[in-house]
Protein backbone atom coordinates (compact mmCIF):
# COMPACT_ATOMS: atom_id res chain seq x y z
CA UNK A 1 0.00 0.00 0.00
CA UNK A 2 1.22 3.23 -0.93
CA UNK A 3 -0.07 6.27 1.01
CA UNK A 4 0.39 9.82 0.44
CA UNK A 5 -0.62 12.08 3.36
CA UNK A 6 -1.10 15.87 2.79
CA UNK A 7 1.98 15.51 0.02
CA UNK A 8 3.07 18.87 -1.29
CA UNK A 9 6.29 19.76 -3.06
CA UNK A 10 7.55 22.86 -4.39
CA UNK A 11 10.85 23.83 -6.04
CA UNK A 12 12.81 26.82 -5.34
CA UNK A 13 13.13 28.52 -8.40
CA UNK A 14 15.52 32.35 -8.27
CA UNK A 15 14.58 32.09 -4.52
CA UNK A 16 10.80 32.02 -4.87
CA UNK A 17 8.76 28.92 -4.28
CA UNK A 18 7.21 27.52 -7.34
CA UNK A 19 5.08 24.57 -6.29
CA UNK A 20 4.54 21.63 -8.34
CA UNK A 21 2.46 19.63 -6.53
CA UNK A 22 -0.23 21.00 -4.42
CA UNK A 23 -1.34 19.47 -0.75
CA UNK A 24 -3.04 15.80 -1.73
CA UNK A 25 -3.79 12.70 -0.36
CA UNK A 26 -3.81 9.61 -2.27
CA UNK A 27 -3.62 5.65 -1.79
CA UNK A 28 -2.59 3.28 -4.01
CA UNK A 29 -3.25 -0.16 -3.18
CA UNK A 30 -1.28 -3.80 -3.30
CA UNK A 31 -1.63 -5.52 -6.64
CA UNK A 32 -3.30 -2.86 -8.46
CA UNK A 33 -1.89 -1.01 -11.64
CA UNK A 34 -2.27 2.62 -10.98
CA UNK A 35 -2.15 5.49 -14.10
CA UNK A 36 -1.46 8.43 -13.25
CA UNK A 37 -2.18 11.13 -16.64
CA UNK A 38 -1.23 14.59 -17.09
CA UNK A 39 -0.10 16.93 -20.08
CA UNK A 40 3.80 17.61 -19.85
CA UNK A 41 4.50 19.96 -16.47
CA UNK A 42 2.09 18.72 -14.84
CA UNK A 43 3.67 17.10 -12.20
CA UNK A 44 2.93 13.65 -12.82
CA UNK A 45 7.01 13.07 -13.13
CA UNK A 46 7.62 14.80 -9.41
CA UNK A 47 4.54 12.41 -7.87
CA UNK A 48 5.72 9.37 -9.16
CA UNK A 49 9.64 9.86 -7.71
CA UNK A 50 7.93 11.23 -4.18
CA UNK A 51 7.23 7.70 -3.42
CA UNK A 52 10.85 6.18 -3.49
CA UNK A 53 12.22 9.65 -3.11
CA UNK A 54 14.17 10.65 -5.55
CA UNK A 55 12.35 14.02 -4.80
CA UNK A 56 11.70 14.82 -1.32
CA UNK A 57 8.18 16.21 -0.47
CA UNK A 58 8.52 19.50 0.69
CA UNK A 59 5.76 18.40 3.07
CA UNK A 60 3.55 15.86 4.48
CA UNK A 61 4.18 12.09 4.39
CA UNK A 62 4.69 8.76 2.40
CA UNK A 63 4.19 5.34 3.43
CA UNK A 64 4.92 2.48 1.59
CA UNK A 65 3.60 -0.83 3.06
CA UNK A 66 3.19 1.17 6.80
CA UNK A 67 6.96 2.88 6.36
CA UNK A 68 7.47 6.59 6.67
CA UNK A 69 9.81 7.25 3.47
CA UNK A 70 10.47 10.92 4.58
CA UNK A 71 11.50 9.54 7.88
CA UNK A 72 14.40 6.57 6.84
CA UNK A 73 17.89 7.10 6.95
CA UNK A 74 20.05 6.96 3.72
CA UNK A 75 20.91 3.11 4.53
CA UNK A 76 17.68 2.29 4.80
CA UNK A 77 16.21 4.22 2.13
CA UNK A 78 18.97 2.53 0.00
CA UNK A 79 17.41 -0.86 1.42
CA UNK A 80 13.79 0.29 0.85
CA UNK A 81 14.49 1.31 -3.01
CA UNK A 82 16.00 -1.90 -3.46
CA UNK A 83 12.15 -2.88 -3.21
CA UNK A 84 10.45 -0.58 -5.65
CA UNK A 85 11.63 -1.11 -8.58
CA UNK A 86 11.28 1.36 -11.62
CA UNK A 87 11.62 1.81 -15.18
CA UNK A 88 11.86 4.87 -17.53
CA UNK A 89 11.09 6.64 -20.99
CA UNK A 90 14.44 6.34 -21.73
CA UNK A 91 15.79 3.36 -20.31
CA UNK A 92 18.19 4.30 -18.91
CA UNK A 93 20.44 1.91 -19.19
CA UNK A 94 24.62 0.97 -18.12
CA UNK A 95 25.77 1.91 -22.11
CA UNK A 96 28.78 0.08 -20.77
CA UNK A 97 27.47 -3.39 -19.85
CA UNK A 98 25.90 -6.29 -21.42
CA UNK A 99 22.51 -6.99 -21.04
CA UNK A 100 23.06 -9.85 -18.85
CA UNK A 101 25.32 -7.14 -16.87
CA UNK A 102 22.67 -4.70 -16.96
CA UNK A 103 20.36 -7.18 -15.04
CA UNK A 104 22.74 -8.28 -12.90
CA UNK A 105 23.35 -4.85 -11.51
CA UNK A 106 20.78 -4.56 -9.25
CA UNK A 107 21.77 -8.04 -7.90
CA UNK A 108 25.08 -6.63 -7.10
CA UNK A 109 24.39 -3.48 -5.33
CA UNK A 110 22.04 -5.36 -2.80
CA UNK A 111 25.26 -7.30 -1.97
CA UNK A 112 24.81 -10.48 -4.09
CA UNK A 113 28.33 -12.12 -4.59
CA UNK A 114 27.70 -15.57 -5.59
CA UNK A 115 28.15 -15.31 -9.05
CA UNK A 116 26.21 -18.55 -10.11
CA UNK A 117 22.81 -17.27 -7.65
CA UNK A 118 23.29 -13.96 -9.97
CA UNK A 119 23.53 -16.04 -13.48
CA UNK A 120 20.55 -17.97 -12.38
CA UNK A 121 18.36 -15.19 -11.34
CA UNK A 122 19.24 -13.12 -14.76
CA UNK A 123 18.70 -15.95 -16.64
CA UNK A 124 15.32 -16.33 -15.38
CA UNK A 125 14.49 -12.42 -15.73
CA UNK A 126 15.45 -12.30 -18.96
CA UNK A 127 13.44 -15.61 -19.75
CA UNK A 128 10.58 -13.66 -18.51
CA UNK A 129 10.62 -10.89 -20.70
CA UNK A 130 11.53 -12.69 -23.61
CA UNK A 131 15.64 -11.75 -23.88
CA UNK A 132 17.56 -14.80 -23.24
CA UNK A 133 18.85 -14.93 -26.71
CA UNK A 134 20.10 -11.42 -26.19
CA UNK A 135 21.67 -11.91 -23.21
CA UNK A 136 25.30 -10.84 -24.09
CA UNK A 137 24.58 -7.86 -26.11
CA UNK A 138 24.97 -4.21 -25.47
CA UNK A 139 21.84 -2.31 -25.37
CA UNK A 140 22.75 -0.02 -28.49
CA UNK A 141 22.52 -3.39 -30.49
CA UNK A 142 18.78 -3.83 -29.42
CA UNK A 143 15.63 -2.17 -30.42
CA UNK A 144 13.73 0.36 -28.07
CA UNK A 145 11.04 -2.35 -26.98
CA UNK A 146 13.88 -4.71 -26.26
CA UNK A 147 15.79 -1.87 -24.28
CA UNK A 148 13.00 -1.52 -22.13
CA UNK A 149 12.20 -5.07 -21.70
CA UNK A 150 15.81 -5.07 -20.26
CA UNK A 151 14.42 -2.46 -18.10
CA UNK A 152 11.87 -4.32 -16.57
CA UNK A 153 13.86 -7.35 -15.52
CA UNK A 154 16.50 -4.84 -14.15
CA UNK A 155 13.69 -3.73 -12.40
CA UNK A 156 12.54 -6.76 -11.20
CA UNK A 157 15.64 -8.24 -9.94
CA UNK A 158 15.76 -8.15 -6.32
CA UNK A 159 11.82 -9.12 -6.37
CA UNK A 160 9.92 -5.91 -5.68
CA UNK A 161 6.98 -5.15 -4.43
CA UNK A 162 6.16 -2.43 -6.45
CA UNK A 163 6.82 -0.97 -9.90
CA UNK A 164 7.09 2.37 -10.89
CA UNK A 165 6.81 3.84 -14.83
CA UNK A 166 8.09 6.46 -15.59
CA UNK A 167 6.39 7.53 -19.33
CA UNK A 168 7.81 3.80 -19.99
CA UNK A 169 6.10 3.50 -23.24
CA UNK A 170 6.19 7.20 -24.95
CA UNK A 171 9.40 6.35 -26.51
CA UNK A 172 7.93 3.51 -28.36
CA UNK A 173 6.05 2.79 -31.87
CA UNK A 174 2.24 1.99 -31.11
CA UNK A 175 3.05 -2.26 -31.84
CA UNK A 176 6.04 -1.96 -29.19
CA UNK A 177 3.84 -0.22 -26.53
CA UNK A 178 1.01 -2.69 -26.65
CA UNK A 179 3.38 -5.60 -25.87
CA UNK A 180 5.27 -3.58 -23.46
CA UNK A 181 2.19 -2.90 -21.64
CA UNK A 182 1.02 -6.69 -22.17
CA UNK A 183 3.82 -7.62 -20.46
CA UNK A 184 3.85 -4.87 -17.67
CA UNK A 185 -0.13 -6.78 -17.27
CA UNK A 186 1.24 -10.18 -16.95
CA UNK A 187 3.91 -9.46 -14.59
CA UNK A 188 1.34 -7.62 -12.15
CA UNK A 189 -1.10 -10.29 -12.47
CA UNK A 190 1.41 -13.15 -11.99
CA UNK A 191 3.82 -11.44 -9.18
CA UNK A 192 0.73 -9.69 -7.87
CA UNK A 193 3.28 -6.55 -7.67
CA UNK A 194 1.91 -2.98 -7.42
CA UNK A 195 2.37 -1.15 -10.62
CA UNK A 196 2.28 2.76 -10.33
CA UNK A 197 2.67 4.37 -14.14
CA UNK A 198 2.48 7.86 -15.30
CA UNK A 199 1.85 8.71 -19.01
CA UNK A 200 -0.09 11.27 -21.09
CA UNK A 201 -1.48 8.89 -23.07
CA UNK A 202 -5.16 8.18 -21.99
CA UNK A 203 -4.75 4.72 -24.06
CA UNK A 204 -1.71 3.45 -21.61
CA UNK A 205 -4.44 3.74 -18.86
CA UNK A 206 -7.23 2.22 -20.63
CA UNK A 207 -5.50 -0.54 -21.75
CA UNK A 208 -3.10 -1.76 -18.01
CA UNK A 209 -4.79 0.41 -15.15
CA UNK A 210 -7.16 -0.64 -12.64
CA UNK A 211 -7.78 2.88 -11.15
CA UNK A 212 -6.98 6.66 -12.60
CA UNK A 213 -5.43 9.85 -11.22
CA UNK A 214 -6.08 12.56 -13.36
CA UNK A 215 -3.25 15.17 -12.43
CA UNK A 216 -3.71 19.00 -14.47
CA UNK A 217 -1.13 21.75 -13.31
CA UNK A 218 -0.13 20.46 -9.89
CA UNK A 219 -3.41 18.95 -8.99
CA UNK A 220 -5.15 15.42 -8.73
CA UNK A 221 -8.60 16.72 -10.65
CA UNK A 222 -10.31 13.34 -10.80
CA UNK A 223 -9.75 9.95 -9.52
CA UNK A 224 -11.44 6.32 -9.77
CA UNK A 225 -11.88 3.37 -11.55
CA UNK A 226 -10.56 3.95 -15.07
CA UNK A 227 -14.24 2.61 -16.28
CA UNK A 228 -16.01 5.00 -14.77
CA UNK A 229 -13.63 8.10 -15.18
CA UNK A 230 -13.47 6.66 -18.59
CA UNK A 231 -17.21 6.28 -19.40
CA UNK A 232 -18.31 8.99 -17.39
CA UNK A 233 -15.09 12.31 -17.52
CA UNK A 234 -15.94 15.05 -15.24
CA UNK A 235 -13.20 17.42 -15.40
CA UNK A 236 -12.37 18.79 -18.53
CA UNK A 237 -8.80 18.02 -18.85
CA UNK A 238 -10.13 14.30 -18.18
CA UNK A 239 -12.46 14.67 -21.57
CA UNK A 240 -9.55 16.47 -23.57
CA UNK A 241 -7.58 13.30 -22.44
CA UNK A 242 -10.65 10.58 -23.11
CA UNK A 243 -11.55 11.93 -26.07
CA UNK A 244 -7.65 11.71 -27.43
CA UNK A 245 -7.81 7.83 -27.06
CA UNK A 246 -11.04 7.98 -29.19
CA UNK A 247 -10.87 6.77 -32.65
CA UNK A 248 -11.23 9.34 -35.35
CA UNK A 249 -14.89 8.00 -36.15
CA UNK A 250 -16.65 8.70 -32.59
CA UNK A 251 -15.14 11.90 -32.40
CA UNK A 252 -18.40 12.72 -34.25
CA UNK A 253 -19.94 12.40 -31.26
CA UNK A 254 -18.71 15.90 -29.99
CA UNK A 255 -20.64 17.47 -33.07
CA UNK A 256 -23.37 19.50 -31.87
CA UNK A 257 -26.71 17.46 -32.54
CA UNK A 258 -29.11 19.98 -32.12
CA UNK A 259 -30.70 19.56 -35.94
CA UNK A 260 -31.35 16.11 -35.37
CA UNK A 261 -34.81 15.02 -34.37
CA UNK A 262 -35.73 13.14 -30.92
CA UNK A 263 -33.73 13.08 -27.85
CA UNK A 264 -29.74 12.98 -27.91
CA UNK A 265 -28.73 9.84 -25.31
CA UNK A 266 -25.75 8.24 -24.00
CA UNK A 267 -25.78 5.01 -23.33
CA UNK A 268 -22.84 3.28 -21.42
CA UNK A 269 -22.68 -0.65 -21.35
CA UNK A 270 -19.66 -2.31 -19.28
CA UNK A 271 -19.28 -6.04 -18.65
CA UNK A 272 -21.67 -8.59 -19.55
CA UNK A 273 -24.37 -5.73 -20.82
CA UNK A 274 -22.32 -4.82 -24.05
CA UNK A 275 -23.00 -7.78 -25.60
CA UNK A 276 -26.69 -8.16 -24.69
CA UNK A 277 -29.22 -7.18 -27.54
CA UNK A 278 -31.09 -5.17 -25.45
CA UNK A 279 -31.32 -1.90 -26.89
CA UNK A 280 -33.10 -4.10 -29.49
CA UNK A 281 -35.43 -5.28 -27.44
CA UNK A 282 -36.61 -1.93 -25.68
CA UNK A 283 -37.06 -0.61 -29.15
CA UNK A 284 -39.93 -3.20 -29.96
CA UNK A 285 -41.24 -3.20 -26.62
CA UNK A 286 -41.70 0.34 -26.60
CA UNK A 287 -42.07 1.02 -30.63
CA UNK A 288 -39.61 3.44 -30.05
CA UNK A 289 -37.44 4.55 -33.35
CA UNK A 290 -33.31 5.36 -32.50
CA UNK A 291 -30.91 6.60 -35.08
CA UNK A 292 -26.93 5.90 -33.95
CA UNK A 293 -25.03 8.67 -34.28
CA UNK A 294 -22.00 7.97 -32.89
CA UNK A 295 -20.61 5.12 -31.30
CA UNK A 296 -17.34 2.63 -29.86
CA UNK A 297 -17.64 -0.70 -28.23
CA UNK A 298 -14.27 -1.43 -26.70
CA UNK A 299 -11.92 -3.27 -23.96
CA UNK A 300 -10.95 -0.94 -20.53
CA UNK A 301 -8.32 -3.36 -19.19
CA UNK A 302 -10.23 -6.56 -19.43
CA UNK A 303 -13.40 -4.94 -19.20
CA UNK A 304 -15.33 -4.75 -22.30
CA UNK A 305 -17.50 -1.02 -22.90
CA UNK A 306 -19.56 0.30 -25.57
CA UNK A 307 -20.92 3.69 -25.94
CA UNK A 308 -23.46 4.80 -28.11
CA UNK A 309 -24.79 8.22 -28.62
CA UNK A 310 -28.03 8.21 -30.40
CA UNK A 311 -31.81 10.40 -31.42
CA UNK A 312 -34.72 8.19 -29.82
CA UNK A 313 -37.94 9.40 -31.18
CA UNK A 314 -41.63 7.93 -30.00
CA UNK A 315 -43.93 8.09 -27.62
CA UNK A 316 -43.13 5.97 -24.83
CA UNK A 317 -39.02 6.95 -25.10
CA UNK A 318 -39.40 7.34 -20.81
CA UNK A 319 -40.23 3.70 -20.98
CA UNK A 320 -37.83 2.73 -22.97
CA UNK A 321 -35.24 4.42 -20.85
CA UNK A 322 -36.12 3.25 -18.25
CA UNK A 323 -35.92 -0.34 -19.24
CA UNK A 324 -32.76 -0.02 -20.77
CA UNK A 325 -31.89 1.05 -17.15
CA UNK A 326 -33.14 -1.94 -15.89
CA UNK A 327 -30.93 -4.32 -17.95
CA UNK A 328 -27.78 -2.49 -16.64
CA UNK A 329 -26.91 0.18 -19.04
CA UNK A 330 -25.83 3.69 -18.03
CA UNK A 331 -28.21 6.54 -20.06
CA UNK A 332 -27.58 9.86 -20.04
CA UNK A 333 -29.48 12.55 -22.10
CA UNK A 334 -27.56 14.85 -23.90
CA UNK A 335 -30.35 16.78 -25.73
CA UNK A 336 -28.60 19.79 -26.60
CA UNK A 337 -25.03 19.71 -25.71
CA UNK A 338 -23.44 21.67 -23.64
CA UNK A 339 -20.69 23.78 -24.62
CA UNK A 340 -17.85 22.07 -22.85
CA UNK A 341 -18.56 18.87 -24.54
CA UNK A 342 -18.06 20.75 -27.92
CA UNK A 343 -13.98 21.85 -26.59
CA UNK B 1 85.45 6.29 -42.36
CA UNK B 2 81.98 8.49 -42.62
CA UNK B 3 78.73 6.70 -42.11
CA UNK B 4 75.61 8.10 -44.04
CA UNK B 5 74.30 8.92 -39.83
CA UNK B 6 77.36 10.80 -39.40
CA UNK B 7 77.09 12.83 -42.68
CA UNK B 8 73.64 13.18 -41.94
CA UNK B 9 74.03 14.19 -38.06
CA UNK B 10 77.78 15.71 -38.34
CA UNK B 11 77.61 16.65 -34.44
CA UNK B 12 75.66 13.79 -33.11
CA UNK B 13 78.74 11.34 -31.94
CA UNK B 14 76.80 9.86 -29.15
CA UNK B 15 73.61 8.30 -30.38
CA UNK B 16 73.21 6.52 -26.79
CA UNK B 17 73.08 9.58 -25.13
CA UNK B 18 70.19 10.39 -27.15
CA UNK B 19 68.81 6.89 -26.00
CA UNK B 20 69.08 7.47 -22.68
CA UNK B 21 67.76 11.10 -22.92
CA UNK B 22 64.35 9.12 -24.83
CA UNK B 23 64.62 6.46 -21.62
CA UNK B 24 64.25 9.67 -19.05
CA UNK B 25 61.77 11.14 -21.04
CA UNK B 26 59.46 8.28 -21.11
CA UNK B 27 60.48 7.84 -17.23
CA UNK B 28 59.55 11.34 -16.32
CA UNK B 29 56.18 10.68 -18.83
CA UNK B 30 55.08 7.15 -17.26
CA UNK B 31 55.99 8.82 -13.23
CA UNK B 32 53.95 11.56 -13.46
CA UNK B 33 51.48 10.25 -15.72
CA UNK B 34 50.45 7.74 -13.17
CA UNK B 35 50.71 10.43 -10.31
CA UNK B 36 48.79 12.71 -12.70
CA UNK B 37 45.99 10.35 -13.00
CA UNK B 38 46.27 8.76 -9.05
CA UNK B 39 45.67 12.43 -7.77
CA UNK B 40 43.71 14.03 -10.53
CA UNK B 41 41.45 11.00 -10.72
CA UNK B 42 39.74 11.71 -7.57
CA UNK B 43 40.22 15.52 -7.82
CA UNK B 44 38.07 15.28 -10.87
CA UNK B 45 35.35 13.13 -9.74
CA UNK B 46 35.03 15.51 -6.38
CA UNK B 47 34.68 18.36 -8.55
CA UNK B 48 31.95 16.27 -10.71
CA UNK B 49 30.04 15.44 -7.51
CA UNK B 50 30.19 19.07 -5.76
CA UNK B 51 29.17 20.67 -8.32
CA UNK B 52 25.77 22.54 -8.91
CA UNK B 53 22.99 20.04 -9.05
CA UNK B 54 25.19 17.40 -9.03
CA UNK B 55 24.95 14.08 -6.53
CA UNK B 56 26.99 15.53 -3.37
CA UNK B 57 26.70 19.48 -4.42
CA UNK B 58 28.24 21.59 -2.14
CA UNK B 59 28.84 24.85 -3.60
CA UNK B 60 31.41 26.23 -1.23
CA UNK B 61 33.59 23.12 -1.53
CA UNK B 62 33.25 23.45 -4.83
CA UNK B 63 33.85 27.06 -5.42
CA UNK B 64 37.57 26.16 -3.26
CA UNK B 65 38.66 23.22 -5.69
CA UNK B 66 37.50 25.31 -8.35
CA UNK B 67 39.60 28.18 -7.33
CA UNK B 68 42.97 26.22 -6.30
CA UNK B 69 42.62 24.09 -9.66
CA UNK B 70 41.94 27.03 -12.19
CA UNK B 71 45.12 28.93 -10.33
CA UNK B 72 47.46 26.04 -10.58
CA UNK B 73 46.17 25.53 -14.37
CA UNK B 74 46.75 29.73 -15.14
CA UNK B 75 50.80 29.25 -14.00
CA UNK B 76 53.10 28.50 -17.22
CA UNK B 77 54.69 25.13 -16.03
CA UNK B 78 58.08 26.41 -16.20
CA UNK B 79 57.56 28.77 -13.64
CA UNK B 80 55.32 26.38 -11.75
CA UNK B 81 58.30 24.34 -11.49
CA UNK B 82 60.38 27.14 -10.68
CA UNK B 83 58.05 28.24 -7.61
CA UNK B 84 58.06 24.84 -6.55
CA UNK B 85 61.40 24.21 -6.29
CA UNK B 86 61.21 24.64 -2.45
CA UNK B 87 58.19 21.85 -2.41
CA UNK B 88 59.90 19.65 -4.80
CA UNK B 89 62.84 19.39 -2.48
CA UNK B 90 60.89 18.92 0.78
CA UNK B 91 59.17 16.34 -1.64
CA UNK B 92 61.95 14.07 -3.44
CA UNK B 93 65.30 15.45 -2.17
CA UNK B 94 66.51 16.91 -4.91
CA UNK B 95 65.12 20.15 -7.88
CA UNK B 96 66.98 18.19 -10.48
CA UNK B 97 66.95 14.86 -12.70
CA UNK B 98 63.55 12.72 -13.24
CA UNK B 99 62.95 12.77 -9.73
CA UNK B 100 62.86 16.26 -9.19
CA UNK B 101 60.44 16.88 -12.09
CA UNK B 102 58.11 14.91 -10.99
CA UNK B 103 56.34 16.80 -8.48
CA UNK B 104 56.01 19.63 -10.20
CA UNK B 105 54.40 18.12 -13.34
CA UNK B 106 51.86 16.16 -11.25
CA UNK B 107 51.07 19.59 -9.42
CA UNK B 108 51.12 21.27 -13.07
CA UNK B 109 48.81 18.31 -14.84
CA UNK B 110 46.21 16.97 -12.01
CA UNK B 111 44.42 20.08 -12.15
CA UNK B 112 44.02 20.02 -15.56
CA UNK B 113 43.34 15.88 -15.75
CA UNK B 114 40.48 16.78 -13.09
CA UNK B 115 38.97 19.26 -14.91
CA UNK B 116 38.89 16.91 -17.84
CA UNK B 117 37.48 14.16 -15.86
CA UNK B 118 34.96 16.38 -14.75
CA UNK B 119 33.93 17.01 -17.97
CA UNK B 120 33.77 13.08 -19.10
CA UNK B 121 31.37 12.43 -15.71
CA UNK B 122 29.62 14.81 -16.78
CA UNK B 123 28.91 13.47 -20.20
CA UNK B 124 27.33 10.31 -18.53
CA UNK B 125 23.31 10.65 -18.88
CA UNK B 126 21.63 11.98 -15.54
CA UNK B 127 18.70 9.31 -16.29
CA UNK B 128 21.07 6.68 -15.77
CA UNK B 129 22.78 8.09 -12.76
CA UNK B 130 18.74 8.24 -11.11
CA UNK B 131 17.68 4.67 -12.26
CA UNK B 132 20.65 3.71 -10.11
CA UNK B 133 19.71 5.76 -6.91
CA UNK B 134 16.14 4.24 -7.57
CA UNK B 135 17.75 0.64 -7.37
CA UNK B 136 19.29 2.19 -4.11
CA UNK B 137 22.74 2.41 -4.89
CA UNK B 138 24.94 4.65 -2.76
CA UNK B 139 27.11 7.58 -4.31
CA UNK B 140 30.14 5.55 -4.08
CA UNK B 141 28.65 2.92 -5.66
CA UNK B 142 27.13 4.87 -8.15
CA UNK B 143 30.87 6.39 -8.57
CA UNK B 144 32.07 2.85 -9.16
CA UNK B 145 29.93 1.27 -10.90
CA UNK B 146 28.00 3.90 -13.36
CA UNK B 147 29.92 7.24 -13.26
CA UNK B 148 33.66 5.34 -13.72
CA UNK B 149 32.44 2.74 -16.65
CA UNK B 150 30.32 4.72 -18.18
CA UNK B 151 32.60 7.82 -19.06
CA UNK B 152 35.85 5.40 -19.70
CA UNK B 153 35.98 6.63 -23.17
CA UNK B 154 35.87 10.02 -22.30
CA UNK B 155 38.47 9.33 -19.21
CA UNK B 156 41.00 7.47 -21.49
CA UNK B 157 41.01 10.64 -24.00
CA UNK B 158 41.33 13.27 -21.05
CA UNK B 159 44.57 10.54 -19.78
CA UNK B 160 45.74 10.66 -23.69
CA UNK B 161 45.69 14.66 -23.76
CA UNK B 162 47.32 14.92 -20.43
CA UNK B 163 50.00 12.80 -21.71
CA UNK B 164 50.66 14.90 -24.61
CA UNK B 165 50.68 17.75 -22.71
CA UNK B 166 52.64 16.24 -19.76
CA UNK B 167 55.30 15.34 -23.16
CA UNK B 168 55.64 19.01 -23.59
CA UNK B 169 56.25 19.56 -19.52
CA UNK B 170 59.02 17.19 -19.80
CA UNK B 171 60.79 19.24 -22.19
CA UNK B 172 60.20 22.64 -21.10
CA UNK B 173 61.36 21.15 -17.99
CA UNK B 174 64.43 20.00 -19.74
CA UNK B 175 65.86 23.44 -19.43
CA UNK B 176 66.38 24.01 -16.31
CA UNK B 177 67.62 20.32 -15.13
CA UNK B 178 65.02 17.75 -15.58
CA UNK B 179 67.36 15.20 -18.19
CA UNK B 180 65.58 13.75 -21.48
CA UNK B 181 64.91 14.91 -24.67
CA UNK B 182 63.88 18.45 -23.83
CA UNK B 183 67.23 18.88 -22.19
CA UNK B 184 68.93 17.51 -24.89
CA UNK B 185 67.73 20.01 -27.52
CA UNK B 186 67.81 22.87 -25.29
CA UNK B 187 71.16 22.34 -24.09
CA UNK B 188 73.17 21.06 -27.83
CA UNK B 189 70.27 22.13 -30.18
CA UNK B 190 69.79 25.59 -28.45
CA UNK B 191 72.81 26.92 -26.10
CA UNK B 192 75.20 25.06 -28.82
CA UNK B 193 73.47 25.31 -31.91
CA UNK B 194 73.97 22.55 -32.75
CA UNK B 195 71.00 21.73 -35.16
CA UNK B 196 70.94 18.21 -35.74
CA UNK B 197 70.66 17.47 -32.12
CA UNK B 198 67.53 19.69 -32.09
CA UNK B 199 65.76 17.76 -35.53
CA UNK B 200 66.44 14.56 -33.48
CA UNK B 201 64.44 15.05 -30.46
CA UNK B 202 61.67 17.12 -32.02
CA UNK B 203 60.86 14.17 -34.78
CA UNK B 204 61.72 11.57 -31.76
CA UNK B 205 59.13 14.20 -29.38
CA UNK B 206 56.26 14.38 -32.52
CA UNK B 207 57.06 10.03 -32.74
CA UNK B 208 56.07 9.62 -29.26
CA UNK B 209 53.04 12.41 -29.12
CA UNK B 210 51.41 10.40 -32.27
CA UNK B 211 52.52 6.84 -30.70
CA UNK B 212 50.14 8.10 -27.39
CA UNK B 213 47.59 9.79 -29.76
CA UNK B 214 46.71 6.62 -31.40
CA UNK B 215 46.71 4.19 -28.63
CA UNK B 216 44.85 6.62 -26.40
CA UNK B 217 42.39 7.04 -29.98
CA UNK B 218 42.35 3.11 -30.18
CA UNK B 219 41.50 2.45 -26.69
CA UNK B 220 38.83 5.19 -26.77
CA UNK B 221 37.11 3.41 -29.87
CA UNK B 222 37.46 -0.16 -28.34
CA UNK B 223 35.33 1.33 -25.08
CA UNK B 224 32.94 3.27 -26.95
CA UNK B 225 32.23 0.54 -29.61
CA UNK B 226 28.32 -0.09 -28.30
CA UNK B 227 27.51 3.54 -27.63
Amino acid sequence: MIRFQAVHKSYRVDGRDVPALHAFDLDIADGEVFGIIGHSGAGKSTLIRLINLLERPSGGHILVDGTDMTTLSDAQLRGKRQRIGMIFQHFNLLASQTVAENVAFPLRLAGERDAAAIRRRVDELLARVGLSAHADKFPSQLSGGQKQRVGIARALANRPSILLCDEATSALDPQTTAAVLDLLAEINRELKLTIVLITHEMDVVRRVCDRVAVLDAGTIVERGAVVDVFLHPKHPTTRRFVNEALPEEAAGEQAPFANVPGRILRLSFRGEATWTPALGRVARETGVDFNILAGRIDRIKDLPYGQLTLAMQGARVDDALASLRQAGIEVEEITTPSPENRA
Amino acid sequence: MSSPLQSLFPNIDDWSEIGRACIDTLLMLGGSLLLTVVIGLPLGVLLYLTGKGQLRAMPKLYAILSLVVNILRSIPFIILMIVLMPLTYVLVGTKLGIRGAIPPLVIGAAPFFARLVETALREVQRGVIEASQAMGASTWQIVRHVLLPEARGGLVAGITVTAIALVGYTAMGGAIGAGGLGDLAYRYGYLSYKSDYMLVTVVLLIVLVQILQMLGDRIVAHYTRHQ
